[in-house]
Formats: structure tokens, C-alpha cells, sequence
């Protein structure tokens, strides 16, 4: 690490997240333990599940950070650690500086107007009782930003930003498709003008063409209003496309993490690597030429994880090392100060990972 | 920008000729559902008559001439001192045994069942939603503690309780609308906590939540309007419970003390006389029963109407008999039932215009 902190490499994503003004959030080992209770009323703790165990990031102003990783890895927890919509067991979540972390419903509530969501789920995500106008004016509504006239005109703009029909505004979410659907979240949450929006697997339940046009709009909504975003999503093609940044999380830990363009073309972490081998590839030349990383097993469970290197019983590099010393998140040899990887034993590029398979140690 | 650049829905969307489109409600829905149920509006009928009835008490005292507690020794009985039967010296449906006009009692005592029916079933409701709502969406201790309030209210001997209170204070309307109220409102509330439980998991809370509505607001404005569906079934059918509760209690002497009539107290006397007045006993039961009956049978509609995959052994028209087993695919397109359908694949294409959730208005 020492040798990269001198070099010129791009500060887009600093080991230390300094409080600059191009950062709009900082996450500062947050961890996050779901505990499973025994039986009865007053049932102890018996354990705990670890869903976020000690995950740093920054955010900037302006930009997208993508967070990829399989299912189950703590992605969704972590968004909703940041969002405030469940305490966080430890650590610290900053906000253009200003501590945020566990905070009331009520000292949260000036930071709800800048932290949004966008859900998964196109069709859990809008009440199917209410209509579209209530739906979309509800922050309008929560916060007495607007009513009446204001409001319905408020809200059928918002409608026509994200490619809606105004005219719709009284029609019941049923009625929509799920990429209106995911337009009606969308204008939701930018009713409030929000600084970050938190886009938690916002494509994924889409068909691929509808992803796309998504895609795109979130796109110009970021540089029309200057948005941030967190954008988690199991498909890595479509982060690349969206982010400046990328993190790859595995089993509640951060595994790599850097600009773009390093994770993808020189991914440091064998996870990393083995993540993007299995990505789809759109070039048949590319995808028949590619070496294939087969990871055996099962993602460990996040009650009991592994020891030392929580991949290392799925790792065809890992050695005895990882079983017992937890490896930092720090920037290998040769790589920019801003591509950290939490590995002993860090790809080299060109390396190929042909061992998976043949271990079957859990 | 520029995965694709797919626009043109959002083009489209615009382009789209500005129909007035009004969605249908899921209320809208059902009564139409409703509508088309014969045994139900059969009910709605009955249950209207019966309120007329009601409120006509006095018109119907003031035609046949005979005043509710007045009785005729001479000519409303017979030699032998008891009652004088149908159409006997002017008195409609006979007399009782001092000489009363069971028509004008029924008449009146259908306002007490009535009034008690509707007002404990009103009292039951809120408490009940309310208490539900606050167990289910809040959860851990204050569930635990008013689960058990549920659980001790289910459990309690109702006749005792009325009994006690009954020798307590003297027997009084009042005292039978909170015996009855009491008793009620704990059915209810498990319902909507149960429901509350899960629907407290939707996205659409977790969104309303985010954008910091407090948990009132999302308990009555996001959670209750997609549990009034079995709420408002349930009501329909606590009313003809409350209304033999009622009829019980005054049987037993612990209601509705004379001189007023209520049913239950016209049966309690009637008991003595039976035979040698058959239509002493048989009127007011009758009325009893028709009014119990048209209840259920429209909470039974309704629960159709809101459900349409639900089955029931009446069912309304010809059209539904034919179609009952299909229902479930034709019924309005909700959110369950789009994924539903959207399985079914198939079924997709049959489903008719009508029938679908945002169907252009005439």
C-alpha cells in the first residue's frame, strides 16, 4: 500500500474518505447483525446474523457507485442501513458530513428529503389500493411541500419527466406495466429533489429492453439534477454501464472495490474474477475465449461465516494463510491508490484460475 | 447515455390520445361484482326493508291504532285470558299475552336489534382495526401484551359477564352494547393483525417509510385500505351475530329490560304460550331469522365480490354458477392475481375487457 499512496493514480475512490465536498456520503465500518432468537415470549439471542460486517465506502457528489455482489451478500442491507429504514449494530453513516447513523424518525426527517429509494420490486413497491397521483404525491404530502392544485401539478410533471402520461394520474398502479411501474417509483423518489437515490436492484425485475429505457432515464435524471447514486445490482454488465465506481461485496465483507474500469478489466480479488467470468458476455469471440471460473459449493452462511478470509473455502487460490489472517482492504502492488482489494493472494493479470472446481472443502 | 436508445414508450406514451381514463377502484370493482349477484342484492333489499320497518315503527302504531305498549284486555284476548291470533279484532299479526300488538312490538323491538347490531358491529370495527393495526405493525412487546388482551376477551364466559354486570346495574341498553362490543372486537383485531403482520412487510411500506411518514400515517393510509376487504366482510357478518347476542341476552332476561320490546325479550315471553299462540313465537323468530339471514348471505356476496376466486355454495346468477372454478382467472386484474395470470400464461388472452382494471369508460 505504501508504494501506491505516492504514485498518480485517480482519487476517485481514496482509502480514507476524506470529508470534501465531492463527497456526499461516507460509510464508516458499519456493521449490521440480525440476531436470531430462541423460542418463547422472551426469547434470548442465540446468535447472530452477520449481514454487514464492517463495510466502509464513499459516495461522491455527482456520481454512481455500483454495488454488485451474489444474493444474500448484505448489498440490500447495507442500502438500508444507509436509507435509515433499519439501525445499524455499529458504525457510523455520514451525510455531507453530519452523522446519521440511528438516528430518530424525527431528527431523520430533514435527511429523507435528500436519501431515496428505488425498489426491486415494481409491483410490491406501489400500494395497489392507491392511485397513482397519491402514490407519486405522497412525499409531497408527508412533507406539506405542496397540496392541493400545487400538488396534482407538482406531481404530473414529475409524471411527464419520467416518460409518464400525466393523463394517468388517477389510474391504479395495476394498470401500468412494470416499467411504468419502476417510472412511478422513480418519480417518487425524486418528488422531494433528493441529493442520493438509493437504487436497490432497480432493473432487475424488468425485461431487458424495458431495462434499458430505465436505464437511460436515470441516467439524464442524474445529469439534469446532479444526482448521486448507490446502485446495487446482481447483473454487471448493466453497473458497469451506469457506474463510476464499483464494489464487489461477498458475505457481508467488501472484497474489491475501485473505479469501473480497474475492477472489471483487472480484477484484483479471485471473486471478483470469478464473478466476472460468469458474466454473460455479449461478443460471442470475447465469451468463447474467456476462461470460465467455476466456484464449488455454496455461499457459506452469514450466521457461521468462515474464518480468516470469509472466500476462502470457495477461493482456488486460497492457502493455509487464509484460513487464519482476515486480509485488509488496501491497494495491491501495481495497482491505483483508489482499486482496493481484500486479498493475500491477488490476481495477476493474465493469471488464469483454472483450480476451481477440483476443491470441494466447504 | 446509451445502453440502447430505447425511447419510444416513453414517446408513445405521450402520444397516446388523451382518453379520459378513469381507473376503477377496487371498491368501483366490487360493487359492480356485487351488482350482479342476485342472492346478495336479494340481502341489500331485505336489509333495507327492515330498516324501514324500523323507522316506521310509529307509522306502522299509528295505522293499526295501537299504541307499542298498550294493552287491550277486551279485545286482544280471548275468553281465557291469552292472546288472540292473526287478523283477530284488527290486530295483525295477534296480540301477546296482556293484550299487546305483536305487530307494533316487532316493529319496534327491529329498532333495538338493529340499532344494537349496527352500533356494537361500528364500536367492534374501530376498536378492533385499530388495536390490530397497532399489535401488528408495532410488534414485540406492545403485540405480545395486547395479544394476550385478544386471547383473555376470545376466552371469557359472555353469559356470566352479562349476568354479573346484569345484577350489578340493572339491566340496560347500554349495558348490552358493551357486553356485546366487548366480546367482538377481539375477532377482528387478530384478523388485522395477522394481515397487518404481513402486509407490514411490503415494499410499498419500506417506500412510505423512507420517505418519512410516521406510523400512523402508513398504518391507516398504507396498511388498512388493503385489509378492508376481509374487515368489511367480517362486519357484515358480526352484525347478524351481534343481533342474536342481543336476542339472547334479552331471552334471558339480562337485555333489554320491559317494558321495551326488543325480539329477544318478545321470545323470552313468548316461550310460556307457544302452545296455544303459535304466532306469538313464530313472528318475531321469523323476523329474527329473515334479518340474521339477508346479513350473512350479502356478507357472503361481498367476500365474493371482493375476492372472486373465493367459492360459496349460494352463488348469485346463472353466470357465476357457470363460471365458478374460473373465477378466480376472470376476476378484476389486482396485483395477485396479475402474477397469478401472468403464470397461467394462457388464461391471459380470456380474460375480458370488462374485467380489467383500467377498461376506458363509455
Amino acid at each position: 500500500m505504501t508504494d501506491s499512496l505516492t504514485g498518480t493514480a485517480r482519487s476517485d475512490f481514496p482509502a480514507d474518505a476524506d470529508l470534501s465536498d465531492d463527497t456526499l456520503v461516507r460509510v464508516d465500518n458499519l456493521v449490521k447483525y440480525f440476531p436470531v432468537k430462541g423460542n418463547g415470549m422472551l426469547g434470548r439471542t442465540v446468535t447472530n446474523v452477520q449481514a454487514v460486517d464492517g463495510v466502509s465506502l464513499t459516495i461522491k457528489r455527482g456520481k454512481t457507485l455500483g454495488l454488485v455482489g451474489e444474493t444474500g451478500c448484505g448489498k440490500s442491507t447495507l442500502a438500508r442501513c444507509i436509507a435509515g429504514l433499519i439501525p445499524a449494530t455499529s458504525g457510523k453513516v455520514y451525510f455531507e458530513g453530519k452523522d446519521i447513523t440511528n438516528l430518530s424518525r424525527g431528527a431523520m426527517r430533514p435527511f429523507r428529503r435528500d436519501i431515496q429509494m428505488i425498489f426491486q420490486d415494481p409491483y410490491g413497491a406501489l400500494n395497489p389500493r392507491r392511485r397513482v397521483g397519491s402514490i407519486i404525491g405522497e412525499p409531497f404530502a408527508i412533507h406539506n411541500t405542496a397540496s392541493g392544485a400545487d400538488r396534482k401539478r407538482a406531481v404530473q410533471e414529475l409524471m411527464e419527466r419520467v416518460g409518464l402520461n400525466p393523463e394517468h394520474y388517477n389510474r391504479f398502479p395495476a394498470e401500468f406495466s412494470g416499467g411504468q411501474r419502476q417510472r412511478i417509483g422513480v418519480a417518487r423518489a425524486l418528488a422531494l429533489r433528493p441529493k442520493l437515490i438509493i437504487c436497490d436492484e432497480p432493473v432487475s425485475a424488468l425485461d431487458v429492453s424495458i431495462q434499458a429505457q430505465v436505464l437511460n432515464l436515470l441516467a439524464d435524471l442524474q445529469d439534469d439534477f446532479g444526482l448521486s447514486y448507490l446502485f446495487i445490482a446482481h447483473d454487471l454488465e448493466v453497473v458497469r454501464h451506469v457506474s463510476d465506481s464499483v464494489t464487489v461485496m461477498y458475505l457481508g465483507r467488501i472484497a474489491e472495490s475501485g473505479p469501473g474500469d480497474q475492477v472489471y478489466d483487472h480484477p484484483r480479488h479471485p471473486y471478483s474474477a470469478a464473478l466476472l467470468s460468469a458474466a454473460p458476455a455479449a461478443d460471442p469471440d470475447s465469451a468463447a475465449a474467456r476462461q470460465r471460473i467455476i466456484l464449488t459449493g455454496d455461499v457459506p452462511s452469514p450466521i457461521n461465516p468462515p474464518t480468516g478470509c470469509r472466500f476462502h473455502p470457495r477461493c482456488p487460490k486460497a492457502q493455509d494463510l487464509c484460513g487464519t489472517a482476515e486480509p485488509a482492504l488496501e491497494a495491491k502492488a501495481g495497482d491505483p491508490v483508489s482499486h482496493l482489494t481484500a486479498c493475500h493472494f491477488p490476481v495477476e493479470t493474465g493469471e488464469i484460475l483454472a483450480r476451481a472446481g477440483r476443491r470441494e472443502q466447504r | 447515455m446509451s445502453v440502447t436508445e430505447l425511447q419510444f414508450q416513453a414517446a408513445s406514451v405521450q402520444d397516446a390520445p388523451a382518453v379520459a381514463i378513469q381507473g376503477r377502484s377496487q371498491w368501483q370493482l366490487t360493487w359492480r361484482r356485487l351488482r350482479k349477484d342476485r342472492v346478495a342484492i336479494a340481502s341489500v333489499v331485505v336489509i333495507l326493508l327492515m330498516i324501514v320497518f324500523a323507522l316506521g315503527a310509529p307509522v306502522i302504531a299509528a295505522i293499526v291504532g295501537h299504541p307499542v305498549d298498550q294493552a287491550y284486555p277486551n279485545i286482544g284476548q280471548n275468553s281465557f285470558g291469552n292472546p288472540v291470533g292473526p287478523g283477530v279484532h284488527g290486530f295483525p299479526l295477534g296480540t301477546d299475552e296482556i293484550g299487546r300488538d305483536l305487530l307494533v312490538r316487532i316493529a319496534y323491538g327491529a329498532r333495538i336489534s338493529l340499532f344494537v347490531g349496527l352500533l356494537t358491529t361500528a364500536i367492534a370495527t374501530v376498536l378492533g382495526v385499530t388495536l390490530g393495526l397497532v399489535a401488528g405493525y408495532f410488534g414485540g412487546v406492545i403485540d405480545a401484551i395486547l395479544a394476550r388482551f385478544f386471547d383473555a376477551a376470545l376466552a371469557f364466559p359472555f353469559i356470566i359477564l352479562a349476568l354479573a354486570l346484569a345484577s350489578r346495574f340493572r339491566p340496560s341498553l347500554t349495558i348490552v352494547i358493551a357486553v356485546i362490543s366487548f366480546f367482538s372486537w377481539a375477532g377482528i383485531s387478530r384478523i388485522v393483525r395477522g394481515q397487518t403482520l404481513s402486509l407490514k412487510e411490503k415494499e410499498y411500506v419500506e417506500a412510505a417509510r423512507s420517505l418519512g411518514a410516521g406510523p400512523t400515517r402508513i398504518m391507516f393510509l398504507d396498511i388498512l385500505p388493503n385489509l378492508l376487504g376481509p374487515v368489511l366482510v367480517l362486519a357484515t357478518l358480526y352484525i347478524p351475530t351481534a343481533v342474536v347476542f342481543e336476542a339472547t341476552l334479552s331471552f334471558l332476561g339480562i337485555g333489554i329490560p320491559e317494558p321495551a320490546p326488543s325480539w329477544g325479550n318478545i321470545l323470552g315471553e313468548a316461550q310460556s304460550f307457544y302452545q296455544v299462540a303459535w304466532w306469538y313465537i313464530v313472528f318475531p323468530s321469523l323476523f329474527l331469522l329473515i334479518t340474521t339471514l339477508a346479513f350473512n348471505l350479502l356478507g357472503d356476496g361481498i367476500r365474493d365480490a371482493i375476492d372472486p376466486r373465493t367459492e360459496r355454495i349460494f352463488a348469485g346468477s346463472k353466470a357465476t354458477r357457470g363460471n365458478r372454478g374460473r373465477r378466480g382467472k376472470r376476476g378484476q386484474l389486482n396485483l395477485d392475481q396479475a402474477i397469478v395470470v401472468g403464470q397461467g400464461g394462457d388464461q391471459l388472452a380470456n380474460l375480458p375487457v370488462t374485467n380489467a382494471g383500467g377498461d376506458v369508460t363509455p
